[in-house]
Order: C-alpha cells, then sequence, then structure tokens
C-alpha cells in the first residue's frame, strides 16, 4: 500500500536496528507513549531485534486502558436502560466492568450501537426522536476533535436527544506522573504521533527540558518506531534532551490549529481518574458549562455510580512502565482475552493483549481447539 | 504541575463465565469452539460428529457419501458481487469440496422475515438458481417459514449439500504433516471487508466486490496437478485465515509457520483493515481456501492452482513443522516472529 509498505520493509528495518545497535553505548531504557506502538513493536519482534542496546517499556497510551472502571460502570448503567441507544468505538464493548461488559449488556437486551464516529451517534440521534442517543467518548487528543464536532454540531442542530459520557485524558499529566515517580527508569519518551498531529509538540518542550529526557514524536510502522529510536538513542548519546519529529509526514510544529480550537470551544481541562493509576489533576477533558446539556452524567444523573477499583491485577504497573505483562502473576494464567482481569489484556492497543496474542513470554503449548464448521 | 497519584494500583473483578449467548459466540474464534465443546458436543454424539469436519462421511447402502450443512446469516442480504443466494449455495458446495467430495443435491430451508419484498426474495433465489447452475448442483427439496417482523434479518437461509465421496482424495484437516506447502488459492480478505463497507456505508478509494464462488473445479485442477495428494483443504470463511490455520494444526497436531510478506492482501483489503484496526487475517473469506501439499508438489500445485481462473492469485504463505504443535506463528518483515492465534470473539474495531 503507498506510503505504508514503505514503512513496513525489512531490509531498513534491521539497518535501522544495526544503527541502533552500533551507535548504543550501553541499555537506555525508552517508553513508548502510545498503544498502537506497543502492539507494533510487540508484534514485529522490536524489542527482540534491540536486545541490549534498548529496553521499551511500555506507557499509558491506550485510550481503553486508561478509562476508569467507574466510567464502563456508567456505561453499562446507560446501555441497559431501555430509552437509550448507546453507542461506542468497538473496543470498549469487551472492557470488563465491575459486573459485566458492554456485549453482555447487549446480549441482555440492552441497544448497543458500534459506530466509527461519533458523528453517527448525532445521526442516529436525529433518526431516534423518542430515544436518549449516548456517546461514549474514549481517548486522548487524537479523537477529541471528531468528539467536539459532534456535540458542537448537536448544538447547531438543537439535537436535544444526543448525549456524551466523556472520559477524554490528556498525554502530558501522564508522563509527569511518570517522571515524578521516585523509582522511575524512563530516559527518554516516543511520543504518540497521532496525538502530536492534533497537539503539535510546543507543550512537550518544557518537559524534555526540566526532566532532560529526550522526547521523539513518533509514527507507527515498523521502520517509524525504529527511526525514532534511533534519534532517541543519538540523542542520549550525545547527552542532549530536546523534542524531536519523527513523524514528519503528519506532525507539525503548532499541529492542527482548527482541531484545537474546537476542541477548547467545546471542553476545558478537568480532573480525570485514570484506571489502575488514579485520579491525575487537570489530565483529562470535559465539556465546558455551554455545552453541559449534552453531558450524558448530569442528563442521567450519574453520580451516584462511584466505584473504587479493588486490588486484583496490577494493570496499573504494566500502564506506568513498571514491569512487563507476562510479570504479572496473573497474566495468561487467570487473565486472558477471554476472562480478562484487566483493561490491557481486551483493548485492541493493550500491552498485554500485545503480549498474549503475540505470543511473547508465553507457554510453548497451546491447547487444542475445536474445529467443527462455522460460519 | 505535580500529579498525586491516588489509590493503589488497581484492576477489576474477574469477569465470569458467559450466562448466555454473546454475538462472539458466532465468530468463528475461541466462543465458538467453546459453544460446541460445552452445549452441543456433550449431548449430540457420533462417531463422525466427533471429527468436527466441514461436513460428514457416512455410509448410505454401498455409497460413501459427504454431507454438509450451513446456515447463512448476512447483513445487507445483497453486496457487491454476491447476496445472500449465491453465499448459501457457495458456502456449502465448497464445504463438500474442501472434503474432496463432488457436490450433487442441496437442500434449502428459508427463514423469511414478515415485510420481506418478493422483488428481493425473487433475485436472491434466481442467483441461487444461477450458483447451484455454475456448481452443477440441483435444489432437491426445501422448506420455507415466516417469522413476525423484527424477529428475523429479513432472511436466514440454511443449505444442506450432499456430495459423492471420492475413495481416491480425502483431504483432511488432520492429515498434515512436517514439511507440507500452505497454499492460498487467492487474496485475503475481500469477501468481510466488502460487506463490511456494504452494512457500514464505509467508502474506500477502491470499489470491492465479494470473490463469492464455486471452488469446486479449483479444487479438482489441484487434484489432477498433485495426483491426489492434497494433505488437508479450508476453506477459510467466519473467523478467516488464522482460525482455519489453527484449526489445521490442533487436528493435525503440527506447527505452522507464515512469511508475512507472502500474504496476498489487496491494497484495497489492507487499507480498509488499516483504518478500522482491523487483522485481515481474521477476515471472511468466501472465495480462497487454504492447501496444505507435501513439499515436492509445492510448485506444480501452485502453476496448477494459477493456471485456473479461480485460482491467479494464489501464494506460497507457509510451511507445517514438527515443532509447537497447534500453534501458528507468523515471521515478520523485520525477521522477528508473533504468534497468530484464535481470536476470542469478533474482531472489534478500534478508537483510533
Amino acid at each position: 500500500m503507498k506510503y505504508l509498505a514503505e514503512y513496513r520493509d525489512g531490509t531498513i528495518g534491521r539497518a535501522l536496528a544495526e544503527r541502533i545497535r552500533r551507535i548504543a553505548t550501553r541499555r537506555w531504557t525508552l517508553m513508548e507513549l502510545c498503544g498502537g506502538q506497543t502492539h507494533t513493536i510487540v508484534r514485529q519482534g522490536i524489542d527482540a531485534l534491540l536486545d541490549g542496546a534498548v529496553e521499551m517499556i511500555h506507557g499509558p497510551g491506550c485510550p481503553v486502558c486508561v478509562t476508569p472502571l467507574e466510567q464502563i460502570d456508567r456505561a453499562v448503567h446507560l446501555a441497559s436502560r431501555p430509552d437509550v441507544i448507546f453507542t461506542s468505538f468497538g473496543d470498549m464493548l469487551r472492557v470488563p466492568g465491575s459486573e459485566c461488559d458492554l456485549l453482555r449488556v447487549k446480549a441482555r437486551g440492552g441497544t448497543i450501537r458500534v459506530v466509527y464516529s461519533p458523528l453517527d451517534a448525532v445521526s442516529l440521534a436525529i433518526k431516534h426522536p423518542d430515544k436518549q442517543v449516548v456517546f461514549f467518548a474514549v481517548g486522548f487528543e487524537t479523537t477529541a476533535p471528531a468528539n467536539a464536532m459532534a456535540v458542537w454540531r448537536a448544538a447547531q442542530l438543537g439535537v436535544p436527544n444526543f448525549s456524551m459520557l466523556v472520559s477524554h485524558v490528556t498525554v502530558p499529566p501522564a508522563m509527569l506522573v511518570i517522571l515524578d515517580a521516585p523509582d522511575n527508569r524512563v530516559q527518554g519518551f516516543l511520543a504518540a504521533g497521532h496525538v502530536c498531529t492534533i497537539m503539535g509538540w510546543e507543550e512537550y518542550e518544557p518537559i524534555a527540558a526540566k526532566y532532560h529526557v529526550p522526547i521523539v514524536v513518533t509514527g507507527f510502522e515498523p521502520v517509524d518506531i525504529l527511526e525514532g529510536i534511533w534519534l532517541a538513542v543519538q540523542q542520549l548519546e550525545a547527552g542532549s534532551a530536546f523534542v524531536e519529529n519523527q513523524y514528519v509526514r503528519s506532525v507539525r510544529r503548532d499541529g492542527n490549529v482548527a482541531a484545537r480550537e474546537l476542541m477548547s470551544k467545546v471542553f476545558r481541562l478537568s480532573d480525570r481518574k485514570w484506571r489502575g493509576i488514579g485520579e491525575i489533576p487537570a489530565s483529562g477533558l470535559a465539556l465546558r458549562e455551554e455545552y453541559a446539556d449534552f453531558d450524558a452524567e448530569r442528563r442521567f444523573a450519574l453520580d451516584d455510580i462511584v466505584t473504587n477499583e479493588p486490588v486484583e491485577c496490577r494493570s496499573g504497573d504494566v500502564l506506568r512502565g513498571r514491569i512487563k505483562p507476562y510479570e504479572c502473576p496473573m497474566f495468561g494464567v487467570v487473565c486472558t482475552p477471554e476472562r480478562p482481569l484487566g483493561a490491557p489484556m481486551v483493548s485492541s492497543e493493550g500491552a498485554c493483549a500485545a503480549y498474549f496474542n503475540y505470543g511473547r513470554a508465553r507457554p510453548a503449548s497451546v491447547g487444542a481447539q475445536t474445529g467443527m464448521e462455522e460460519r | 504541575m505535580t500529579a498525586t497519584i491516588i489509590g493503589s494500583v488497581s484492576c477489576p473483578i474477574p469477569v465470569t463465565d458467559h450466562d448466555r449467548v454473546v454475538l462472539g459466540h458466532g465468530s468463528g474464534g475461541k466462543l465458538s469452539a467453546a459453544l460446541l465443546k460445552q452445549h452441543f458436543l456433550p449431548h449430540l454424539q457420533s462417531d463422525a460428529l466427533r471429527q468436527l469436519g466441514d461436513g460428514a462421511v457416512v455410509s448410505a447402502g454401498n455409497a460413501r457419501v459427504v454431507l454438509s450443512t450451513d446456515t447463512f446469516v448476512v447483513n445487507p442480504l445483497e453486496f457487491p458481487g454476491g447476496d445472500i443466494g449465491t453465499l448459501a449455495v457457495n458456502g456449502t458446495v465448497n464445504d463438500l469440496a474442501m472434503m474432496g467430495a463432488t457436490p450433487c443435491y442441496l437442500t434449502v430451508g428459508f427463514i423469511i422475515e414478515e415485510g420481506l419484498a418478493f422483488e428481493t426474495l425473487d433475485r436472491i433465489v434466481a442467483s441461487m438458481a444461477r450458483a447451484a447452475s455454475v456448481a452443477g448442483v440441483q435444489v432437491v427439496t426445501g422448506d420455507t417459514k415466516v417469522v413476525e417482523h423484527g424477529k428475523g434479518d429479513g432472511l436466514f437461509i440454511n443449505t444442506t449439500g450432499l456430495g459423492l465421496a471420492d475413495s481416491d482424495f480425502s483431504p483432511s484437516p488432520d492429515g498434515v504433516r512436517p514439511g507440507d506447502v500452505v497454499l492460498v488459492s487467492g487474496a485475503i480478505g475481500i469477501h468481510g471487508i466488502t460487506i463490511l463497507s456494504a452494512r457500514e456505508g464505509l467508502e474506500f478509494e477502491a470499489d470491492l466486490e465479494s470473490d463469492t464462488a464455486c471452488l469446486h473445479p479449483l479444487v479438482q485442477a489441484l487434484r489432477r496437478a498433485t495426483d491426489n495428494s492434497v494433505a488437508a483443504l479450508r476453506d477459510p470463511t467466519r473467523g478467516g485465515v488464522a482460525s482455519a490455520l489453527n484449526e489445521i494444526s490442533a487436528a493435525s497436531r503440527v506447527g505452522i509457520v507464515l512469511e508475512e510478506s507472502a500474504l496476498p492482501i489487496p491494497a484495497a483489503v489492507a487499507g480498509a483493515c488499516e483504518m478500522l484496526g482491523l487483522d485481515p487475517l481474521y477476515v471472511a473469506n468466501e472465495g480462497n481456501f487454504v492447501a496444505f501439499v507435501p513439499p515436492h508438489l509445492a510448485d506444480v500445485a501452485l502453476d496448477a492452482l494459477r493456471n485456473h481462473p479461480l485460482g491467479r492469485g494464489a501464494q506460497r504463505i507457509g510451511v507445517a513443522v514438527s515443532d509447537h504443535p497447534g500453534m501458528v506463528v507468523m515471521r515478520t518483515p523485520l525477521g522477528g516472529t508473533r504468534i497468530v492465534d484464535m481470536l476470542p470473539g469478533d474482531q472489534l474495531p478500534r478508537i483510533c
């Protein structure tokens, strides 16, 4: 595929890996911030390719994984209401809440629709004026503009039966949590290319300077990631720490100004709980007062649903890069994609799912599967 | 800004087993296998059923016949390249062909939802007739039921096929030996992405058309070229190539190593999968099969496939090995390997 095959070229990738190994005088520890990058790294075996030169630890950048249990429980509550059509991106459906996930609500008769764009949810609301249509707005800065657009459009068109359950988070506060931790090992970051497509990279410059860490805005294909690592290792070897852009075909210094303007018109900064991590001040987005009518938490009085997350698995340690997924005693034994303990095992971008599905650190035997003809 | 961490590292309580059917039980992945194992096989037992093949080989008098049944639910009913009628004929005929049988007869059951336009029904039945004619099978008996509006998705079709078994040619999922070469007879993922695009109204740069086809002639071409030496055949419908290969690898107790760079994935499928966060290896196919042949016959087998109009896109995609029996792994262009497992349920489109 044009502009994709080139970034998956094995020869270029291996050459970059060789270059990284050649210049690394010690083993550096880098964190990739986005779950999409984690999947490329594990799926393509990039971590193994760089063994000895670079350790990749996987950051909290999977939007599904960091959505707090409380919000999942609120989603389950809303989706169970007979007057609600609950709309969501696909990968939220299998994320376990306290008692069940959205797929099970659907099996019990809840009306849940997978949409590909939040604007589809607005169209659904127009089509079903007798129903309340709620969209589950999850994600980092990448998805926020489209979600802002949906609210803005619903307001313009006057769609009274549309609302949004907002669980947006932003990247820089999570980086600060990681860097401020006394046991932090991260020496450099690969920033998430798509987040920076919206936000640009100016907000990362004070972080690079204050903590003296290289930050390389990086894409998602194997060659992107290897080049991002190469740039970061060059900085580390030279003792420098600044923000660099590997993902030049998508990211500009000031990002997408129009998208950011729409975001700030509709959303304001707010405190947010992160699943497995806890509340981080000013780390999320909430609807501004002008758009509060579209806030599902207000419309349906969801404040009563408060869930404290029990200490069962170690997704928080995984999300902060303290442990590799397979170092969790539950990994692959008690916790599998069929019976997940935590969101990182089910999300398509979750670190635990990446390790499990692509077979890293997993026992060599797999159970026999039945193969009766089904379609 | 100083960030604080409140509370301890945490995760929810385990989700317990399912107490009712969810859509994932129909995905062709692990949940489907569990559905069979836990809810059907304990009650329904026979020697033929225990083999869990595409169909069953049974005796009727002196004849050895192959039976296969399949039920078709698809939304939309009509899509570029075909409709539920063509699928219902080709799907069952292909299941017979994958067992080495010659398809002869079909039975058809229709569950029709009140309100279905006769115009639509007529088009679908006419295309069934065309597909049956191409496949050389006769529809010999059938049944219709009508359900209330809202109780069906327009139309569901069941077809059961009867074919003549061939004692010289009986590829089987448990027939693969280490060293056998894995071939795929055509491009991967076209049907599934066509349906998804039609259902969701997604518009991609290239127009896709379902490749649904009767594969029996292609199987026969492969058979002639290899002098009956095809170890296993499977049409990777629901659950895609990954699930079909996992089933064969488990049944034959061999490992399978795929080469990612050899997979014939059309640009339009790859592009749609990239956008939607799907893996083409798990996308349904209706116009191709995977075949395992002994290594010394791999080249003639590939030539035979490519010389047939239905097999022009055939590729050699991997090999069976004695290591890691029951497990499918894939070598990536970078030289890494990863496991290609069965999915727990349906693939779910991702956020970004």
